[in-house]
């Protein structure tokens, strides 16, 4: 602000409000460039995500996998905001980007080990550049920054894609990672889907500001908001971000409005919480048909194209069936080695009791 | 060249520096200002700014980004200006910076550095003078490092950005005025072991950090006062720790005294008594004591002292354990 000289008046006094909310521009319309090739990619993509969401929910229930955070209805969200990163591109996800992460090209059942209990992180997160699935929420974002800003101090052309929810913005981390992004003009892109709830908290509970998006404003980056079930819409925007951030430009703030159609996990109850008929109105909204539908109307995917992607879509839920179903639990000794990179003579202490234990066990058996 | 042992911190984040492109130092005022305790002084006007830089002021944002750093092939040292201040980070480093090699099966280790200075005896206003130890400690997953020495602040940070795993880097703040002369690089015994600061036969004092000075002090004034030859232990690392050569003195003298000026009760103490206890029990002529300071939020500074142990307390120790 301007700074007078200091006191002016003994009666008078200016200073300068803000205004109630920061302000949403109305929506404007963006030219996005994508093939038809690409576009069937996407909804091969959106399409093999739900048939995994579908046998990871199936899969919790007859108890291969102990719990499980369902995608269903934010496939829009999450595949087309990595389907706008290059391969050198990182991934920064939570458990609730399974399908993103899928999408990404990580192997569907190395990603479901965090949910079937056989390793916390089942994958090499350099083999795709993506970090682990993090429950502790908002966490993972400062990864995203710290790696972005290091891949600028290494002159490297690349963009960290970090995905968070609703719920997840009133943690500090998510404030301290886009304030830090933004001061350090971090090549990064924030994902915020806002699916509604937080476990049952609803929205309305989180904030009270309109938008996630408008946060951007505070920290002084680029914000946007888009319809979460709109892929193009999402590709578009994130596109938009990602390119701005490799250009140097810094970090975005981009808000996808969309639903969780599914409960929080397979151990939630909707019923507690949210009307039947707020999820049928999200229902009819529902992204992968509608994309399909205008899809086909344009005559880009015809009925063999869905034919053959329903077909790879049962071959990738066979294979989880396949490896998910008693997948073997690995040796507990292996629990000792990766603690730190030379196990420390008190781990190697530890390791010797439990082998005595477990090949006491043998014996008995 | 007589070093203090800030300046011996500072050599060493030079060297490395010079030595290693991939070390960046970063956190709150390290940039032009140097540090609040100068630690980091001249490092960014010699570095650069993509080197050594000022973040906001975001505890957890600081460890967090040192994640990813570490992640994409840095070894970031990053500095939380107080210990007391450290404990927004608590998140990140438990649940993140500890974690990542085991969650990920070894495939990612992640090679920083959290410098903390801590503990009190600066006359500090409140929550700056924490010994917040034994919750790192306690952390599978770290390692944990407490200079006692000049030589020792030298010659353990360099190893500790040397390191492949994230270690905690206490800094006994109260001893960053320590003088020493030194030879730079300072060679010393790698993390994760111990040395025998000072030789004896009477009993057994185990310091770390601030510590380490006080029962220097203590051994001395024993000798020229009580005839007490008093070994002097430096863990200088705490995680993973050198039982062995702890046990090793225990057994010699038969008697020992664990010192820190962190609280006494599940203090980084009682796993030293513990493991003496199970390892050396048939040696020792006394129980196990501990000279800590009291189990209460630290003091305001006009009576810091009468919560720091000094040689004073820990002689009374050793007079008590005499008398078994």
């Amino acid at each position: 602000m301007n700074v007078s000289a200091g006191v002016a008046s003994l009666t008078k006094a200016a200073w300068q409000d803000v205004a109630a909310e920061g302000s949403l521009g109305a929506p404007a319309t963006h030219d996005v460039d994508l093939s038809h090739d690409q576009l069937r990619s996407l909804y091969r993509l959106m399409a093999l995500s739900r048939r995994v969401d579908r046998q990871a929910i199936n899969l919790t229930r007859q108890g291969a996998l102990g719990v499980f955070a369902s995608s269903h209805g934010q496939e829009a969200a999450q595949v087309g905001s990595v389907f706008a990163l290059e391969p050198d591109d990182w991934l920064f996800p939570t458990y609730r980007e399974t399908v993103g992460t899928f999408a990404r090209g990580v192997d569907v059942v190395e990603l479901l080990a965090l949910f079937s209990g056989s390793w916390h992180c089942g994958f090499d997160p350099y083999q795709y550049r993506v970090a682990p699935l993090t429950t502790p929420l908002a966490t993972q974002a400062l990864h995203a920054v710290g790696l972005a800003m290091a891949a600028r101090i290494k002159h490297d052309p690349i963009v960290a894609l970090t995905f968070f929810g609703d719920g997840a913005a009133s943690e500090g981390d998510a404030h301290e990672a886009m304030n830090i992004a933004a001061v350090s003009g971090a090549p990064v892109v924030f994902v915020v889907q806002n699916n509604g709830y937080a476990i049952s908290v609803p929205y309305r509970l989180q904030t009270k500001a309109s938008s996630i998006a408008l946060r951007a404003a505070g920290v002084g980056m680029p914000g946007i908001r888009v319809d979460g079930n709109d892929v193009i819409a999402v590709y578009g925007a994130v596109r938009a971000a990602v390119d701005r951030a490799r250009r140097g430009d810094g970090p975005t703030l981009v808000e996808a409005v969309t639903y969780r159609l599914e409960a929080h996990t397979t151990a939630d109850d909707t019923t507690r919480y949210r009307s039947d008929d707020e999820a049928a109105s999200w229902r009819a909204r529902d992204p992968v048909d509608t994309f399909l539908r205008v899809l086909r109307e344009r005559g880009v995917v015809d009925d063999a194209y869905v034919a053959e992607v329903e077909a790879e879509g049962e071959a990738v839920a066979a294979r989880m069936r396949d490896f998910l179903f008693d997948a073997p639990a690995g040796d507990p000794r292996e629990m000792f080695d990766h603690v730190y990179a030379t196990p420390t003579p008190q781990l190697q202490a530890q390791r010797g009791i439990l082998n005595q234990e477990l090949s006491a066990a043998e014996e008995s058996a | 060249m007589e070093f203090t042992m800030a300046g011996a911190l500072n050599a060493a984040l030079r060297d490395s520096m010079r030595e290693d492109d991939s070390v960046v130092v970063y956190g709150e005022d390290v940039g032009k200002l140097g540090g609040v305790f100068r630690v980091t002084d001249g490092l960014q006007a010699e570095m650069g700014i993509d080197r050594c830089f000022d973040t906001p002021v975001a505890e957890s944002g600081i460890a967090g980004t040192a994640i990813g750093m570490a992640m994409y092939g840095l070894r970031p040292v990053v500095e939380m200006q107080f210990d007391g201040f450290s404990y927004p980070a608590l998140n990140q480093v438990i649940s993140h910076v500890a974690k990542y090699r085991s969650r990920t099966r070894g495939r990612v280790g992640l090679p920083l550095v959290i410098r903390i200075p801590y503990g009190g005896g600066i006359g500090a206003v409140e929550h700056h003078s924490e010994s917040p130890e034994a919750y790192y400690a306690h952390t599978a997953g770290l390692t944990v490092v407490s200079p006692g020495t000049p030589a020792d602040a030298y010659a353990l940070l360099r190893a500790s950005i040397a390191y492949e795993d994230p270690v905690i880097f206490l800094e006994p703040k109260r001893r960053y005025w320590l003088k020493e002369d030194l030879e730079l690089p300072v060679t010393a015994p790698p993390i994760g072991e111990a040395v025998v600061r000072r030789e004896g036969t009477t009993a057994t004092l185990i310091a770390y950090g601030p510590m380490v000075t006080t029962a220097m002090e203590a051994a001395s004034r024993a000798a020229a006062e009580s005839g007490w030859e008093l070994e002097v232990v430096d863990v200088r690392t705490l995680s993973p720790l050198d039982m062995d050569t702890i046990v090793a003195s225990a057994t010699k003298t038969g008697r020992a005294i664990v010192v820190h000026e962190a609280a006494r009760f599940a203090g980084f103490g009682a796993e030293i008594a513990a493991e003496l206890n199970e390892r050396a029990f048939g040696y020792l002529a006394a129980p196990v004591l501990r000279v800590t300071g009291w189990d209460i939020p630290y003091p305001s500074a006009k009576i810091e002292r009468h919560f720091l142990p000094d040689a004073d307390r820990v002689l009374d120790a050793v007079a008590r354990l005499l008398e078994y």
